[in-house]
C-alpha cells in the first residue's frame, strides 16, 4: 500500500513537471494575442482610406469620429473588410487597386446584397454576435421596399437609409437611428416627406399622427416596449398590414381585446363590410388613449358612426356607456370620501386597497366592451359596484369616526379644564391656611 | 375606629406608614425664579408612565414579525376600539418624552444642578437619556413601514463606522448583515424587555439620588439666599408642589389628546425589503442634528473617512458631555464659564442643525 501522502508528493512533482508546459502555453497565448491584435493595431495606426476620405468633400467625405464609434469598427471590421483594397498604402493606385480586391462603393440597388454578404451569413455573424438574426436580407426581399427595389425603384429604403453608412451604431444604442424612440423619425424621413412620397400616392401624415398617439406617449415616457412603426409593420420585411391581418398585428400586444372581439358579433359584421378590425374604431397611426366617451351614443362616440337610433347596437352602446360611467363615478365618489377621511386622520388603508379591486373591475369592464355585449360588461361593472358600495360605507364610517374623535376630544378637554380649575382651587384652599 | 383608620394602623404596623407620611409632609421644594424647570423631570417621568401603559395595551395586539407587524398596527388603528388613540398617544408621547428629557438635561446643565455632590444624579440622568433615545430608535422600526425600515438601515449602518467593533455591533443590532425580520424581532425584544428593565432600574436610582441630595438651587439663587436668608422660600412637596406638577401633567395629556385626534401618527406603506429607498429618508427629529452633520462632512477628511470621523466626534462629544460635572469643580460653586460656553454651543448646535435639516 502506498503511503497516504505519496499521492500528494506525486502531485507536487507532477506540478513541477507541468511548469514548463504552462510556460509554453502562456507563450502560445501571448503569440496568439499578438497575432490577432497586431494587424488591427497596424490598421488603426495606418488607415490611408480614412486619411484621404476624411479630407474629401461629400459625397466622398467620411467622418472619422462616426467611423470610430460605429459598431463595425468596434468589432474590428475596417474599411477594407467591405471595400477591399489596401489601407496601408498612401498610393491611391495601390490602395484602391482592383488587384488588391478593391470594390467601389455599391450603388443604392446593390446595397442590400452588399450588406447581406456578411449579415446573411450565419456562420460569419456567429463570431461577432451568435444571437443576431441573419434573415434581414431575405425579409427585405419580401418587403414593399425590397420588391420595389427589385423592380428598379431606387428611391425606396435600403439598409443605409435607416442604419447609416460608416457610422452605424448598434440598435440598443440610444443614439442609433433604429433605437425604439428614434424609429418613427427614421421612417418619417421618407414617409413624412410629401414631395418624396408623391409618386407612391400614399398618405404622409403617419408620423404626425403617431406623434400624437398613446403609443408614442408611452414610448417617450420610457416604455421601450410601446409600439413604434416597426412593431406593427415589421422592420426589414416592412409592409402595411392588410385588412384581415390588422387584428393579428394588434393582438400581439392586446391579446384579450382581440379574443373578445373574435367572440363578439362585430367580427363577422366587420368582415362582411370589409372593415379592418381594430382600426375601424381606434384608427391606426394616431391611436388615442381610449376613454368611456368612445363608446355610447353621445357626441364623440364611435358607435354612432355605424349604429342609428332604434337599432339594438345603438341601445347596447348607450347602456354599456352608462354602466362604465356609473362604475367610474362610484369609484371616484368612494375615493373622494376615503381621501377626506384620511386627511381627517382616520386610517383607511384597507378600504383604499379594496378600491383597487373596483378599479380592476372597471378595467376588465372596459376590456370586455370588445364583445359589445352588455351582459359581459355588466358582470364586471356589478362586481366593481359591490366593492364601491362597501368602500363608500367605509368612508362614511371613517368620517363619522373622525367627528366622534373631535367631539370626544372637546369633551375630554372640557373635563381636563375643569380638573385643572379644581386643582387650582384646592391649591388656593390649602395655601390660604396658615402653614404648620 | 373606622375602616380607613384600621387600614392605616395595619399598614403602619407593617411598613411604618406614619413614618413615611411624616417624611412626605416634611419634604420641600425650593421656590425661586427658576422653579418652573423643576417640572421637566416630573413631566418626563409622567410621559414614561404613559409610554408604559400605552405600550402594554399595544402589546395585546402587536405581532413582531415581518408578515404581521404592519398588519397588526393597521388592525390596531382601524379595528381595535380606541386603538388609534392608544397608538397615536404612544408615538406622540415618545417624541414629547424625548423633548422633555432633552429640555430637562439642558435645564439641569444651565442651572448647574450637576455640581458636587450631584454628579451621580447627572450621570444616571444621562444614562436615562441614552436609554430614552434607544427607546425611540428601537420603537421606530416596529410598525415595519418603508420609512422606518430605511431609517433603521441608515441608523444601524452608522455603527459600522465604529473602529474595531463597528461591524460586530452592526451584526448584533441587525441580527445579520442587513435589516430583516430578524432585526424586527431583535428591536422588539430590546424595546419591550431590555430597555424597560434598564430604564426602571436607572429611574429608581435617579429618584433615589434626587431624594438623597434634594433639589439643587442655582448658584445665583444660592448666593442671593446667602446674602439675604430671609428671602429663602420653600414649598411643601406634597400636596402643594405635587398638585402643580399634576396640572402640568394634565396639560401634557391634553396636548397629546389633541395631537392624536387631529394628527394621528401615520402608518405609511408596508416595508418592502426588495424596494429601493424612498425619497426623503431621514431619522426622527432628535437624531437629525447628527444626520445633518454627517451629510455636511466630505467623503474624506484627511486620513479619515467622513462618516467615521463624524461617528468618532459624536462618540467623544457624548463622553465629554456626560463627564462635564467632573470638570466643573470651581471653588466658588458658580461653575466654570467655559463649561457654560460648551453648553450654549451644544444647545445652539443641536437646535441649529435640526432646524437647518428641516428648513433648508
Amino acid at each position: 500500500m502506498r503511503p497516504k501522502n505519496e499521492s500528494v508528493r506525486n502531485r507536487g512533482l507532477a506540478g513541477r513537471e507541468s511548469a514548463p508546459r504552462a510556460l509554453f502555453s502562456l507563450a502560445c497565448l501571448v503569440c496568439a494575442v499578438l497575432f490577432l491584435f497586431v494587424p488591427s493595431l497596424s490598421a488603426q495606426t495606418k488607415n490611408s482610406c480614412l486619411d484621404c476620405h476624411s479630407k474629401l468633400d461629400p459625397p466622398l467625405h467620411v467622418d472619422p469620429a462616426g467611423v470610430a464609434q460605429s459598431v463595425h469598427t468596434q468589432k474590428g471590421i475596417v474599411c477594407t473588410t467591405c471595400h477591399g483594397g489596401d489601407s496601408t498604402s498612401d498610393d491611391m493606385d495601390v490602395s484602391m487597386s482592383p488587384k488588391k480586391g478593391f470594390k467601389d462603393a455599391p450603388t443604392r440597388a446593390q446595397i442590400p446584397a452588399f450588406c447581406a454578404k456578411c449579415h446573411a451569413n450565419a456562420a460569419y455573424m456567429r463570431d461577432f454576435n451568435p444571437s443576431l438574426r441573419t434573415d434581414q436580407y431575405s425579409q427585405y426581399l419580401t418587403s414593399i421596399h425590397g420588391q420595389r427595389l427589385a423592380k428598379g425603384d431606387s428611391k425606396v429604403a435600403v439598409c443605409a437609409d435607416c442604419h447609416g453608412v460608416h457610422d452605424i451604431l448598434p440598435p440598443n444604442d440610444p443614439r442609433s437611428s433604429v433605437y425604439p424612440t428614434n424609429v418613427a423619425q427614421t421612417c418619417g424621413k421618407c414617409h413624412a416627406n410629401a414631395e418624396y412620397m408623391q409618386p407612391y400616392k400614399i398618405p404622409t401624415d403617419q408620423l404626425a399622427l403617431y406623434n400624437g398617439s398613446v403609443h408614442h406617449a408611452d414610448l417617450v415616457s420610457g416604455d421601450l416596449s410601446a409600439p413604434t412603426c416597426s412593431t406593427c409593420h415589421g422592420s426589414h420585411g416592412a409592409a402595411p398590414p392588410g385588412v384581415a391581418s390588422v387584428v393579428n398585428v394588434c393582438s400581439t400586444c392586446h391579446v384579450f381585446q382581440a379574443q373578445l372581439f373574435d367572440s363578439g358579433p362585430h367580427k363577422d359584421a366587420f368582415n362582411s363590410m370589409g372593415l379592418p378590425g381594430c382600426v375601424t374604431c381606434h384608427s391606426n397611426h394616431g391611436i388615442k388613449h381610449p376613454t368611456d366617451a368612445f363608446i355610447g351614443v353621445e357626441k364623440g362616440a364611435i358607435c354612432v358612426k355605424c349604429h342609428d337610433v332604434g337599432e339594438p347596437g345603438y341601445e347596447a352602446a348607450s347602456k354599456i356607456h352608462a354602466a362604465l360611467v356609473n362604475l367610474d363615478t362610484s369609484i371616484a365618489r368612494s375615493r373622494e370620501i376615503l381621501n377626506r377621511a384620511e386627511q381627517a386622520g382616520v386610517e383607511v388603508g384597507p378600504a383604499l386597497l379594496d378600491l383597487n379591486q373596483a378599479q380592476d373591475d372597471l378595467t376588465k369592464a372596459r376590456v370586455s366592451i370588445h364583445t359589445v355585449e352588455l351582459k359581459s360588461v355588466n358582470e364586471n361593472v356589478d362586481a366593481g359596484l359591490k366593492v364601491t358600495e362597501t368602500t363608500y360605507k367605509a368612508g362614511q364610517k371613517a368620517l363619522a369616526e373622525a367627528l366622534y374623535r373631535r367631539e370626544g376630544l372637546i369633551i375630554s378637554l372640557v373635563i381636563s379644564l375643569l380638573v385643572l380649575l379644581g386643582i387650582v382651587l384646592v391649591i388656593r384652599k390649602i395655601e390660604s391656611k396658615p402653614q404648620e | 375606629m373606622g375602616a380607613s383608620a384600621n387600614l392605616r394602623n395595619w399598614l403602619d404596623e407593617r411598613f411604618g406608614w406614619d413614618e413615611l407620611m411624616k417624611f412626605v409632609r416634611h419634604k420641600t421644594v425650593p421656590i425661586h425664579r427658576f422653579s418652573y424647570f423643576y417640572f421637566l423631570g416630573g413631566m418626563t417621568l409622567f410621559l414614561f408612565g404613559i409610554q408604559v401603559c400605552t405600550g402594554i395595551l399595544l402589546l395585546m395586539y402587536y405581532r413582531p414579525t415581518p408578515n404581521g407587524a404592519f398588519e397588526s398596527v393597521q388592525y390596531i388603528m382601524t379595528r381595535v376600539p380606541f386603538g388609534w388613540l392608544i397608538r397615536s398617544i404612544h408615538s406622540w408621547g415618545a417624541n414629547v418624552m424625548i423633548l422633555t428629557a432633552i429640555a430637562h438635561m439642558f435645564s439641569v446643565f444651565f442651572l448647574k444642578s450637576y455640581r458636587k455632590p450631584r454628579e451621580l444624579t447627572w450621570l444616571s440622568g444621562m444614562v436615562l437619556l441614552f436609554l430614552v433615545l434607544g427607546f425611540g430608535f428601537s420603537g421606530y422600526l416596529l410598525p415595519w413601514n418603508m420609512l422606518s425600515l430605511f431609517a433603521t438601515k441608515v441608523g444601524t449602518n452608522m455603527t459600522d463606522q465604529v473602529p474595531l467593533i463597528g461591524h460586530w455591533m452592526l451584526v448584533f443590532l441587525r441580527g445579520g448583515e442587513d435589516v430583516t425580520g430578524a432585526t424586527l424581532t431583535r428591536f422588539f425584544g430590546i424595546h419591550v424587555a431590555i430597555l424597560p428593565g434598564l430604564a426602571t432600574m436607572f429611574i429608581g436610582l435617579h429618584l433615589l439620588l434626587v431624594q438623597r441630595f434634594g433639589m439643587s438651587v442655582p448658584p445665583s439663587v444660592e448666593a442671593e439666599t446667602k446674602a439675604h436668608p430671609e428671602k429663602a422660600r420653600e414649598l411643601r412637596f406634597f400636596p402643594n408642589f405635587f398638585l402643580r406638577e399634576l396640572m402640568a401633567w394634565y396639560v401634557v395629556l391634553a396636548a397629546l389628546g389633541c395631537l392624536a385626534a387631529f394628527k394621528p401618527w401615520e402608518l405609511g406603506k408596508k416595508a418592502d425589503l426588495f424596494a429601493s429607498a424612498p425619497a426623503g429618508i431621514r431619522p426622527e427629529w432628535y437624531f437629525m442634528f447628527m444626520f445633518q452633520t454627517l451629510r455636511f462632512l466630505p467623503a474624506k477628511v484627511g486620513p479619515f473617512a467622513g462618516d467615521l470621523l463624524g461617528v468618532l466626534l459624536f462618540g467623544v462629544a457624548a463622553a465629554v458631555w456626560t463627564c462635564l460635572p467632573f470638570f466643573d469643580n470651581s471653588k466658588d460653586g458658580r461653575g466654570k464659564r467655559w463649561i457654560t460656553g460648551v453648553g450654549v454651543f451644544a444647545l445652539a448646535y443641536f437646535v441649529g442643525m435640526t432646524l437647518y435639516a428641516y428648513l433648508v
